[in-house]
């Protein structure tokens, strides 16, 4: 089980936060034009990397936001918890601090 | 008076037991005596018991092969009753007054076994046998008597009695063993002040310093122990865990923990830890050697029978042999030495024996025999005797024993490591998995981490605890560890074992009795890697986990396949290190705990009208029986009342979102299939919600109050899940829209009144709001009060019948529910159940999604295509619905179905088949999804989806229910007032 820091109430049991998938997903604007190929892309198309992975996860059963993470998929460490809109690095770390143990 | 046996292997003076407190218990029906201090184990051991149990497969007679955690051999069964525990490992089952314990897997009796046939025909047996029996004739010839026969305990057959608790608990640092190294790092981390738990599975802590004959200081190890818990105690920022075993490590280093109860109310104790590191001081676990028939009573690991010797001042035997591949088998020669018990030989495979050994063993009588192995065993309950052979198989001879002490070296408890995702490394000087890389935050000291020297394991312990005390800014000071004045021998100059590779009939694995045999075979059948040959073998799978055994294994493996023990690698170690029990895991939730009941505003109301409540999520009402009628008739006579004059229906679960904002009419328009924009403040709409996929996964009625205000009725089991998938698309996505979303469905109480009659009713209890239906037309809302309280008014209808949906403060609930009860009298009020309200909309062919729709059903497949093609602005779904596969001919659609006989009974679930009298086998034509008796139409009606259902209206169709045949024909789902007169009332 991990230990997630959410930006607004601090470092949590996983079992308060809900998943939501990979991270910086944008819904297209004009979806009627698009092809079945760019369609499915957009649907069923994820990154499925061997390391970090770029993520969303909700604090649901806390204060209910969203934000994002960075995740290992190989040894489950957070490198990183950003706010949902920002970009992963964007909060540069003091060396040493761990990232997930800040927060906001 | 004594009896023959009784504590005839007990010395008369030593021990860590209390000689005073005398303990009675019985073992298979038999009466024995122990001391309070001792185990099951150490207790029979003292009254000469030699036979524990019966193994797995072969049914052999078996003693105790260790003295701790990792037994394979002595499991057996404690109490009785539902409080019973099978395969119990019982040199951890600590001696009480009263204690009943039974052998297992033996029948009729512990010493005349008819399993042991199975032994005796062993070559028709070997690993996987069953597999093959798939073959010829059939499996299910030879089912019934594997599964009988199958198994080591007996599975209970009630209900635990027990209780179990559950702790959550945070710490700086989590030390995993109280031996030597974990005593020396909590003294030196807890000095410092940081929080630290020290955790011990057994009931004392000091480790291997109650075992030996260790000496701190001249004075006996077991006494420095002590004097550092009665440290530990008084310190604040220290909790002692002893009889606490750490089940697992796991993301994060979150670690579980099992405590066991003494003279508590709850039986075990599940712990869940967050520590900031973990310090791993495991110690490590002897192993045993292989050779033919290595598995006979009174063969027992060299360190436990110097642990039966010290601790329990218990002799296992008179006339022993020790057999070995390292030094440290030699300090149990000393030890029995020690006690007056002569060691006839020692077996070393070793060619070159320590002189210091050499020298100390010459005083002693005890012959060594080098390069030298044991050969076979004899003695069925309990060895009698050794015969040896040189390693070039030249026979040496036998001799008698009663006891034969091996030692094949000693494996570091390494599993907490493994689970942490630590990587191991094969050590050939000591032939055992050493750790390798360390996750984050874990440390290691002491023989858990190969160090077998115990002045050098104080040492690592204490610099692994100045390093975390460091890491937190903790200023910590020495330890001064105390001086080892006597030592034990420690394991060096291990030498791999070498197996005599044409005898089969030596066991690898003791607990699921796997021999070199059906290791052979594995190979032979092509499962080599080590997890395919574990899973083949079963070897390791038991529930010693192969503790004793499976280094041995893996290195058997790579010498029948030519390869490194450390290219072979070990199985992968996973959570629970030892048996929880499952009860353990639950805790408190089980019975009323094991989920909060949800109880409607009017619930007490609902009870006093004898409703026979189902769990919807909420405790809801299914219907109202009267006396004398079954819910059936309550059914019928309810949905025939709501048609007939009025019903009410408590709807207070359904799903209330306020969706609010400039955007909110934007927001929703993108999330329903329907037209939100042009929906007028004070109207209703029904409306679908598709995923991206295009498939329905709610419908409901939307409600606009206001240009900025909507009250969204999602699906009562359903409202989270709605809810929150609003949410992450307003805050992941679409930032700019202005929109809040408030979940405000237990805030208010609902009730549907519904019938010819409603109006009445709604009129008798008094409101300000103008009821007449130019004014409040059907899909229409308005506030105002009704029996003077604050109520919202919307006319929706599930049942088709003319329907006022009346809103109330929750609060209100009970009181109002009682009001339109009593104002509904004139007019022959029922109230309704959901069973009834499910009939009742199947009469109107309403759908009830997750019934008439599954996981691949489009808006077109249930007759709302129209609607759903003709929006132009994008919504969650649109694009999927002109994927091919959703537009293309055969898909199954919604449809009404009358079966030919008004009275045949018509199932869910039941396929259709395309035509009248149809035969199976054939490939389904569709199914059914809901149907009901229909009492206002005095006959059995039904929906169901068909392929291309729509043009198949006036057809006629055969359903297949299991072995029944019976035709009907495809009709208008709408079945009961099919102008929607009513509705417009």
């Amino acid at each position: 089980m991990m230990r997630i820091s959410c930006p607004w109430c601090g470092k949590r049991d996983q079992d308060e936060f809900q998943f939501g998938g990979e991270a910086h997903i944008e819904r297209p604007a004009n979806t009627v034009g698009m092809s079945d190929t760019e369609w499915a892309d957009y649907l069923f198309y994820r990154e499925n990397p061997m390391g970090v992975h770029l993520e969303r996860w909700a604090h649901s059963f806390g204060c209910r936001q969203w934000f994002n993470v960075a995740r290992n998929t190989v040894t489950h460490e957070i490198s990183e918890v950003y706010l949902m809109g920002e970009q992963p690095g964007a909060r540069r770390q003091k060396s040493g601090e761990d990232a997930n143990d800040q927060a906001r | 008076m004594t009896r023959p046996g009784e504590n005839s292997a007990r010395l008369a003076e030593g021990g860590l037991i209390s000689r005073d407190k005398i303990i009675n218990f019985q073992f298979n029906g038999k009466g024995y005596r122990g001391y309070e201090g001792d185990t099951l184990a150490s207790a029979l051991l003292a009254n000469g018991v030699k036979v524990f149990g019966r193994s797995f497969k072969y049914h052999r007679p078996r003693g105790v092969f260790s003295a701790g955690e990792e037994e394979p051999c002595a499991l057996v069964e404690i109490g009785e009753g539902n409080a019973r525990v099978p395969t119990s490992r019982a040199p951890v089952v600590p001696l009480s007054e009263g204690l009943v314990s039974n052998s297992q897997n033996c029948w009729p009796s512990i010493d005349f076994d008819v399993g042991r046939v199975i032994d005796f025909t062993h070559a028709l047996w070997p690993a996987g046998f069953y597999n093959k029996t798939f073959k010829w004739p059939s499996w299910h010839t030879w089912e019934g008597m594997i599964r009988k026969s199958a198994g080591l305990g007996r599975p209970l057959t009630g209900p635990d009695p027990d209780h179990y608790e559950h702790v959550n608990a945070h710490c700086d640092l989590l030390i995993c063993g109280g031996g030597p190294a974990g005593l020396a790092a909590a003294l030196t981390a807890g000095r410092s002040g940081i929080r630290v738990m020290l955790v011990e599975q057994s009931g004392d802590f000091g480790g291997v310093l109650n075992a030996e004959r260790i000496q701190l200081n001249h004075k006996a190890g077991y006494e420095w122990a002590r004097g550092a818990i009665t440290e530990l105690e008084g310190l604040d920022n220290v909790m002692l865990l002893p009889g606490t075993t750490v089940s697992g490590v796991y993301d994060h280093n979150v670690t579980t923990l099992l405590q066991t109860g003494h003279n508590t109310s709850w039986r075990e104790c599940y712990w869940t830890v967050r520590p900031g590191h973990i310090l791993l001081t495991t110690g490590s676990i002897e192993q045993g050697l292989i050779f033919p028939n290595n598995d006979r009573p009174g063969i027992m690991l060299a360190g436990a029978v110097r642990h039966y010797l010290n601790r329990f001042a218990v002799k296992p035997g008179d006339k022993v042999i020790v057999a070995t591949n390292n030094d440290s088998a030699y300090q149990t020669v000393f030890d029995l030495a020690h006690s007056n018990v002569e060691v006839s030989a020692i077996i070393d495979i070793r060619d070159e024996i320590n002189d210091s050994l050499r020298r100390r063993l010459s005083g002693l009588g005890t012959e060594i025999m080098s390069s030298a192995r044991i050969s076979d065993t004899r003695g069925t309950k309990g060895i009698n005797s050794v015969r040896i052979e040189g390693l070039d198989g030249k026979d040496l001879g036998s001799r008698d024993c009663d006891l034969l002490a091996v030692s094949g070296g000693w494996a570091p408890r390494v599993h907490l490591l493994a689970h942490a995702g630590g990587r191991l490394r094969f050590d050939k000087a000591s032939q055992s998995f050493l750790p390798g890389d360390l996750p984050n935050d874990i440390s290691i000291a002491g023989s858990a981490n190969g160090t077998a020297d115990l002045v050098e394991t104080f040492a690592e312990a204490e610099r692994a605890a100045h390093a975390i005390c460091d890491s937190l800014g903790a200023s910590s000071k020495p330890l001064q560890a105390p001086e080892v004045t006597t030592g034990i021998v420690e394991s060096r100059s291990v030498s791999p074992m070498r197996l005599d590779t044409t005898k089969h009939r030596q066991w690898i694995d003791f607990a699921h009795d796997v021999t070199f045999g059906d290791a052979e075979l594995a190979v032979r059948e092509g499962f080599v890697s080590v997890e395919h040959f574990k899973r083949y073998t079963t070897t390791g799978m038991s529930v010693d986990q192969g503790k004793t055994g499976n280094l041995n294994a893996f290195i058997v493996l790579g010498a029948l396949t030519g390869r490194e023990t450390g290219d072979v690698g070990t199985t992968t170690f996973r959570p629970p290190y030892s048996p929880v029990t499952a009860g353990a895991i639950v805790g408190r939730n089980v019975s009323e705990f094991y989920a909060p009941r949800r109880y409607l505003p009017a619930h007490t109301v609902h009870q006093r009208l004898n409703a026979r409540f189902e769990d919807y999520d909420w405790q809801r009402p299914d219907c109202y029986p009267r006396q004398g009628e079954t819910p059936e008739d309550a059914i019928q006579r309810e949905a025939r009342m709501v048609r007939t004059s009025v019903g009410v229906f408590d709807n207070s679960p359904i799903g209330k979102l306020e969706v609010r904002g400039p955007d909110a009419a934007e927001f929703l328009n993108r999330i329903y299939m329907n037209n939100v924009l042009t929906l007028k403040p004070g109207r209703a709409r029904y409306g679908l919600m598709l995923n991206e996929n295009g498939i329905i996964i709610d419908d409901g009625v939307f409600v606009r109050m206001a240009d900025d205000h909507f009250l969204v009725h999602a699906t009562s089991a359903g409202v989270a899940r709605i809810a929150s998938m609003m949410e992450k698309w307003l805050q992941c996505e679409w930032m700019e829209l202005q929109v809040t979303v408030d979940d405000m469905t237990s805030q208010w109480a609902n009730f549907t009144i519904a019938g010819p009659r409603a109006r009445d009713v709604l009129a008798a209890l008094g409101t300000d709001i103008d009821i007449s239906t130019e004014s409040l037309p059907h899909m229409a809302m308005a506030t105002g009060t009704v029996t003077g309280i604050d109520a919202r008014v919307v006319r929706v209808s599930f049942s088709g019948e003319l329907s006022f949906e009346v809103n109330v403060p929750a609060r209100f609930g009970a009181g109002f529910f009682e009001a339109i009860l009593e104002s509904g009298k004139a007019f022959d009020i029922t109230p309704y159940g959901i069973e009834t309200l499910m009939l009742l909309r199947t009469e109107k062919g309403y759908l009830h999604v997750g019934s008439d729709t599954d996981g691949s059903s489009t808006p077109d497949d249930v007759g709302w295509g129209h609607v759903a093609r003709k929006k132009a602005a994008d919504y969650i779904g649109k694009r999927s619905l002109f994927r091919e596969g959703n537009m293309e001919p055969g898909r199954k659609q919604l449809v009404g179905l009358e079966p030919l006989d008004p009275k045949q009974a018509v199932r869910p679930g039941a396929h259709l088949l395309i035509g009248k009298d149809r035969q199976a086998p054939a490939e389904t034509d569709g199914w059914i999804t809901s149907a009901a008796y229909s009492p206002n139409l005095d006959r059995q009606i039904a929906l169901g989806v068909l392929k291309d259902g729509r043009e198949k209206d006036g057809e006629f169709l055969t359903v297949c229910d299991e072995d029944q045949r019976f035709n009907v024909k495809v009709v208008s789902p709408v079945f009961f007032d099919p102008e929607n007169l009513r509705l417009k009332g």
